[in-house]
């Protein structure tokens, strides 16, 4: 009986560098609790290697990303870089909301994100992608 | 990953490893008990502080600052912070994490949701301590949201216990009927920059004096009765008062090692660990017995129906194991 598993969903959602705008990530925050995920939620203004230890650290599922400053380009590779030194980049799913144009958004996808998350995304979209993909352990 | 592998990931100093053992025992997934016996002999004696209070009187920026001021000692540290889930979907938002260390890897934080954690809350706290401990780090603080009977029983799993107060924060009746008092090794006064605060740290100190010292894990007297538990002000989020608060658990640590109590509260917890695992063994056993008889459901039916009582029934269920251990016993 009480060696039966239970296990939720894992989520960090983190915000990294300077960028103050947090409500996307609250909002989702609130949503994936809803859906009956555990969430972590970093707080503002973190650094890559923060971010990077605390999805270690808290053995998550899922990583969400919200940046909305426009340095995606250089804060998610890092990220990604970080989680690949710790071996845990391929069992992590990292997912990026904010305002990604496409191109770039293609590229973080190449680099290893699951999924680019825009403006006017669904609530349930998400929540949705995250219970499909989530890595099996 | 084998437990076997895993435990050596663990003893090894590496991250993953640690990160997913943690997972293994809170969620008691296959291979976990094996995974503690295996950590077990290399518990490395490691100071567990237990950090209480309300929301919102600064808990995890204190513990952040205590983390940061045992690094600057060249200290590991290890967080366990438990926040409730919600009882309607089960999920849950744990809390901020510590930002000042963050990057810090010998800064070890992990958050855990009060979930309906079948082995107990307090048990998996304990399991995930045990963890921290086989890998090494030097101080382990537990973190809990002080608001019911589960909590304080989590943070009763470490050695010393820091209650957190603020001023205004009511008056010494409701400090009385939280049941604060009881548990408090240390007593901490953060914010203690708002006003009133000199009135909230003499109310506590004036219910320290007149519970004799019988107070904190000392309440029931034995070795280390006499400790009077200290409060101390902070201001966490500058930074102020730390060094008397990491004095003050130093202290009570010293007493505690000096007292031999600590060595009994090993025993204490080992013998708790070894009832907890013979409930849960014996509890499995009787359920595969009922299940093998129709399962619960059907059991009911039959009391509902008038042909037994949950008194019987259970005296049944278990009269087979009790025929065996007396077999095993006459032989």
């Amino acid at each position: 009986m009480s060696d039966a598993q239970q296990r939720a969903i894992r989520c960090l959602v983190a915000k990294v560098g300077l960028d103050g705008h947090d409500r996307g990530a609250h909002v989702i925050a609130r949503a994936f609790r809803d859906a009956g995920f555990e969430v972590v939620y970093t707080g503002l203004h973190n650094t890559p290697a923060a971010v990077v230890q605390a999805a270690v650290q808290e053995d998550v599922d899922v990583l969400g990303i919200s940046i909305l400053s426009g340095a995606h380009n250089t804060l998610v590779p890092q990220i990604l870089e970080g989680l690949a030194d710790h071996g845990a980049l391929d069992d992590t799913l990292v997912l990026v909301g904010g305002t990604i144009p496409e191109d770039d958004a293609a590229h973080l996808r190449e680099l290893g994100v699951a999924a680019v998350f825009g403006p006017g995304t669904s609530l349930q979209e998400t929540v949705d992608f995250v219970r499909e993909h989530v890595p099996a352990r | 990953m084998t437990p076997a592998a895993l435990a050596e990931g663990v003893l090894a100093g590496d991250q993953r490893a640690l990160a997913r053992a943690i997972t293994v025992v809170e969620n008691r997934e296959p291979g976990a008990r094996e995974l503690l016996s295996r950590l077990h002999p290399h518990r490395g004696g490691a100071a567990v502080v237990g950090v209480t209070g309300s929301p919102g009187t600064g808990k995890s920026t204190l513990v952040d600052r205590l983390a940061k001021a045992y690094r600057a000692k060249d200290l590991t540290v290890g967080v366990v912070a438990v926040d409730p889930a919600s009882p309607f979907s089960g999920g849950a938002v744990l809390g901020d994490r510590i930002r000042m260390t963050g990057g810090d890897m010998d800064v070890f934080v992990r958050s855990m949701s009060a979930r309906g954690s079948l082995g107990g809350l307090s048990a998996a706290t304990a399991d995930a301590v045990a963890v921290l401990d086989a890998f090494g780090k030097d101080r382990i603080v537990v973190e809990t949201v002080g608001a019911g009977q589960n909590e304080v029983d989590v943070v009763r799993t470490a050695d010393t216990v820091v209650v957190l107060v603020t001023p205004q924060s009511g008056d010494d009746v409701q400090m009385l009927k939280a049941g604060i008092l009881e548990i408090g090794d240390v007593f901490v006064v953060n914010k203690a920059d708002l006003a009133g605060a000199g009135r909230t740290v003499r109310d506590l100190e004036e219910m320290v004096h007149l519970a004799g010292g019988r107070v904190g894990s000392h309440r029931d007297g034995g070795e280390g009765a006499g400790w009077t538990p200290p409060v101390v002000e902070t201001v966490a989020t500058e930074g102020e008062g730390i060094d008397d608060l990491v004095a003050a658990l130093d202290d009570h640590r010293a007493l505690l090692e000096d007292s031999g109590r600590l060595d009994r509260r090993a025993r204490e917890r080992d013998a708790e660990t070894l009832r907890r695992l013979l409930r849960e063994d014996v509890g499995r056993l009787v359920e595969a017995e009922l299940s093998a008889r129709g399962g619960l459901e059907a059991a009911v039916d039959r009391i509902e129906a008038g042909e037994t009582t949950p008194y019987d029934l259970a005296a049944e269920l278990v009269a087979p194991f009790e025929r065996l251990e007396r077999e095993l016993a006459g032989e």
